[in-house]
Parts: C-alpha cells; structure tokens; sequence
C-alpha cells in the first residue's frame, strides 16, 4: 500500500532547526527508506506564507493566500511510501526527524 | 424447543468470536464474516430444533457459515477477486505460525490497534469478538443506535482503507499492542463498574464480557503475566461489586462497605491466579494494582488493612506509572501507613496539577480529618464538593462536612 506522509512541524522552529545537521537527517531517512525499496518519492515545501488555498464553491473559485487551517503546525514538506500495511508506515514515519518535535500525519493513497 | 435455543445461545457465547475471526482471515471481509456467522447461527435454530443439536456445534456452525461466505463471494463476483486478493496477502504474513496462533488472537489485537479510534476499538471488540448487538453497545455506552452503528461502520472502513493488517504484531511490537489490548479491555470492565443503578444492568453486563474476553486472552497468551494480573484485578473488583453502593445507588468508601457481601471463592481464586503469575517475573502494572486490590479484599475489617503493604505496592507502581492520580493514590496509603501528616507533604507536591481535581481535596479533607484539623478539613471537602462531577460523591461530601461541622 501507498502512504503519504505529512511532515507537520511549526514552521518559526523549523527555520532555526534548518540547520545542515536536520536536513542530513532526513537526508538519511530519505536514502535507507530508498535502499529498502519502499520510497516512491517526497519534497521538502516552502512555508505557509508562499501558500495558496484554492476552492471552488456554488462554480466560484475562490483563491485566497494561506494553507488551508491556521494550526500551529504547519504541513512542512512529505514522502510517499509503499509499504506492506500501517504497521510499517507508522514505523517509517517514527524515523523521521520531524516525529520528534511535530507530527507527521499518515495517510493512505486512495488507489484508482 | 428450549434446549435448542439453550444450545444455541450456549454455542454463540462459546462459538461466535471464534467462528468470526477465523472467516474474517478466510474471506477478508468483515461484514461477510459476520452476515455468514448470523446467518449460521439463524439456520443452526431451525435445523438443530428438526435433527437434534450435532456432537460438535462448534464444528457444524463453522462449516455453515464458511459455506455461506463463499457462496457469497462467488455470487459477489468483483468483490470476491478483490478480497481474495487481500486473503491471499494476509496469509502470507512472515513469521506467523498459521496451526499455532488463534484467529481470535489476530481479531483482538486488530480491534485495538492504535490508528484506530478507542471509541472504535471499543465498539469492534464487543461486536465482534463478544457478539454484542449493536443495539446492546449502544445502550451499553448510552448512545443512539445510529451512532453506535456509523462507529461500526468507521472502524471497520478504516481497517481496509488504511491497511490495517489482520495480525498479530511481531515481536518487536508485540509489548506495546498487549497493553494496548488490556488497555481497552480494562476500559470496557471500568464502563461496567462504573454502572450503580439497577437500571444499569446493560452497562454492567460489560464487567462480564471484559472478564470473558480477558480470561480468553490470558488462555491464548499464557506467558503474558499481565494478562493474568488484569484478569485477577477485573474479578478482584467484581467480587466486591454489590457491597460498595448503598440502598440509594451512592458509593460507599471502604471502610463503610459490608464486607459480608464480598465474594471470598472469587477473591480467593484471583489471589491464587495473582501468585501463580508473579512466579514467572517482573511484576507489571496490572499485577501491583491486583495485589493492591488484594490486600483490601483480603482484609476482614477496614482496620486490619496492611496499608504499609500497599504503600508499598504503590511506591512501585508509581516506578512505572508515575501518573498524578497513581501518585495520589500513594499519598492515601502513606498517610493510612504512617501518619496523615506524611500525606499531605506528599499531597502538597500535586496541587499544581490536582487542583482541579474532586479527589485532591477530598484526600486533604480525609487526611486533616484525621489529624484533628477540623476547620481545614471542612474547607478540603467543600472545595471538592464544588469541583465534584456526580450527585452521589457531592452527597457523600455533604456527609463528611455535616459530621465535623
């Protein structure tokens, strides 16, 4: 199965823990999770406030600036992975640098 | 005609969890699993009623409801490919023994899985391996039906979607599922026992389906010491169950409870059960709280609880579980071991956190009573009296203040 992981950090840390340190970090997870043949893929996001909410309601579209919940945290970047069941998406995802100081958020592709 | 539903309601309480977690594993579809296990039990009425009840029910619902499930498989024909498809992938699970490991085992630890939500683990473990209605959960919890029925329905669209596997977990997970497990099952006892009145009797009948299921669960996982240390605790509790309420319904503190009322045969037998378990290791959180309850079920009158004992137990158990309310607990029996003044300095170190808490104060209360300060005792228990959530604990408060007052 296919899981997306949302890396759920609060982006005024996350530009302190920026350091070369964190992104070797998910560097590495990123290269074993690639070596164990489970990661389809992922990027690093720019911060909320290069964000767009896009919605259509009653065939208006309305475009507005911002992510779509203002939260604490903030959905800073995400991986896809594929992976037996949630067992061991909820395994990978607790590897990640930012399980520590935020949440990721595990959600299955839907597949067509 | 009697003994026929006698047998079949006999065969359901033995049978059903059984029947249905092993056509969950064949099939790999849950609501054809339990539409295939009713329809097996529904048939097994008429027919046992014409040819007599066979040797084996067991054996002859689990052949009629495996049948019932293919036949709609196979008439099912897009969803019969799908699911085979999934039946195939959880057969193949690594490392699991398929002549050793009880479906009922895979069942349970699937119906708590954490990515579930408890409310849902709750519901799935009483429908499916209780065989609750879920009209009977939804009295049990006080929820309409409706809401009781979506939960259901929740729970088991998230096990397929979110790729929740049919397992037992692997070893290196194994330790935090069990908890997880005894965790709900504890839930499910304490929804019980938190039942007073007699129009609760639904809700307290989930005292015995927690039993049943953890006395299932210590059977199918012998070497889990814990799993016998809930079991004793459940049956510890229950023993005393109707000597702790008063004529109105209200709770009785400890020492007000007629202790006549308590069943020594099952005390006796969970202590037993209790020091069988604590010979194969380290003693876990469920067996200090057994034996923490033993002492008191074990004492013939209040005064003659070894209350050094417990504090004892507890100054462990907050080792492990070093939870404010477990803390408290241990204030209690040192000031019952010691003096209450040895309590409240222990008291004092939680009222940052317990201020808001009924029974900090009423502790403060119970303890300054008992060392004469009355006026400061009053002032604990009216204080616990305004944060109190239930008529019956404000009833008993009033009590306490009246006597001093």
């Amino acid at each position: 199965m296919k899981y997306l992981l949302f890396i759920c950090t609060d982006e005024a840390t996350e530009a302190e823990n920026a350091t070369a340190d964190r992104t070797a970090e998910y560097a590495k997870w990123a290269q074993e999770a690639a070596t164990r043949g489970v990661l389809v893929g992922g990027e690093r996001l720019r911060p909320t406030t290069d964000a767009t909410t896009v919605r259509v309601r009653n065939g208006e579209l309305l475009v507005a600036d911002g992510p779509f919940a203002e939260t604490k945290e903030q959905i800073g970047g995400y991986f896809v992975i594929d992976v037996p069941n949630i067992d061991d998406a909820v395994k990978a995802a607790s590897m990640l640098p930012g399980a520590h100081d935020g949440t990721i958020e595990v959600r299955p592709i839907w597949e067509m | 005609m009697g003994d026929v539903s006698d047998a079949v309601a006999r065969a359901f309480r033995d049978e059903w969890g059984r029947i249905i977690s092993s056509l969950i594993r064949t099939t790999g579809d849950w609501d054809i699993a339990e539409e295939a296990a009713q329809d097996a039990f529904a048939q097994a009425l008429e027919k046992w009623a014409v040819d007599g009840v066979p040797r084996s029910p067991g054996a002859w619902l689990t052949t009629v409801a495996r049948n019932r499930a293919l036949d709609r498989l196979r008439r099912d024909k897009t969803r019969a490919s799908k699911y085979q498809e999934i039946a195939v992938t959880t057969d193949d699970e690594p490392g699991e023994n398929h002549a050793v490991v009880d479906d009922r085992l895979r069942l349970i630890f699937t119906c708590c899985h954490p990515a579930l939500p408890l409310e849902g683990q709750v519901a799935l473990t009483l429908r499916t391996l209780a065989g609750l209605t879920t009209a009977e959960i939804a009295r049990a919890f006080l929820v309409p039906e409706p809401t009781m029925a979506k939960r259901l329905v929740r729970a088991k669209a998230k096990i397929q979607n979110a790729g929740i596997p049919y397992r037992v977990p692997p070893p290196e997970l194994l330790a935090d599922r069990t908890h997880a497990v005894l965790g709900v099952l504890y839930l499910l006892f304490n929804e019980g026992y938190s039942a007073t009145s007699g129009d609760d009797v639904v809700r307290a009948h989930l005292c015995d389906e927690a039993i049943r299921l953890t006395t299932a669960l210590t059977e199918l996982m012998p070497d889990e010491p814990e799993a016998v240390g809930l079991l004793s605790l459940m049956q510890l509790h229950d023993a005393r169950r109707v000597g702790r309420v008063d004529g109105h319904g209200d709770l009785l503190p400890l020492e007000e409870q007629d202790r006549s009322t308590w069943d020594l045969d099952v005390i006796r037998a969970a202590i037993a059960r209790l020091e069988a378990a604590e010979r194969v290791g380290e003693r876990g959180p469920y067996q200090l709280q057994a034996a923490i309850a033993a002492c008191h079920a074990i004492a013939p009158v209040a005064a003659a609880t070894d209350w050094a004992r417990i504090a004892a137990l507890y100054d462990q158990l907050v080792g492990m579980i070093p939870s404010p309310i477990v803390r408290l607990n241990r204030a209690v029996a040192v000031g019952m071991a010691v003096a209450p003044e040895a309590a409240l300095v222990l008291l004092d170190e939680l009222a940052d956190e317990l201020s808001g808490f009924h029974l900090f104060h009423a502790t403060r209360g119970d303890m300054l009573r008992r060392m004469g300060s009355f006026g400061a005792a009053i002032e604990a228990f009216s204080s616990a009296m305004e944060l109190a959530p239930t008529g019956s604990e404000r009833r008993f408060l009033r009590r306490r203040i009246d006597e001093l007052g």
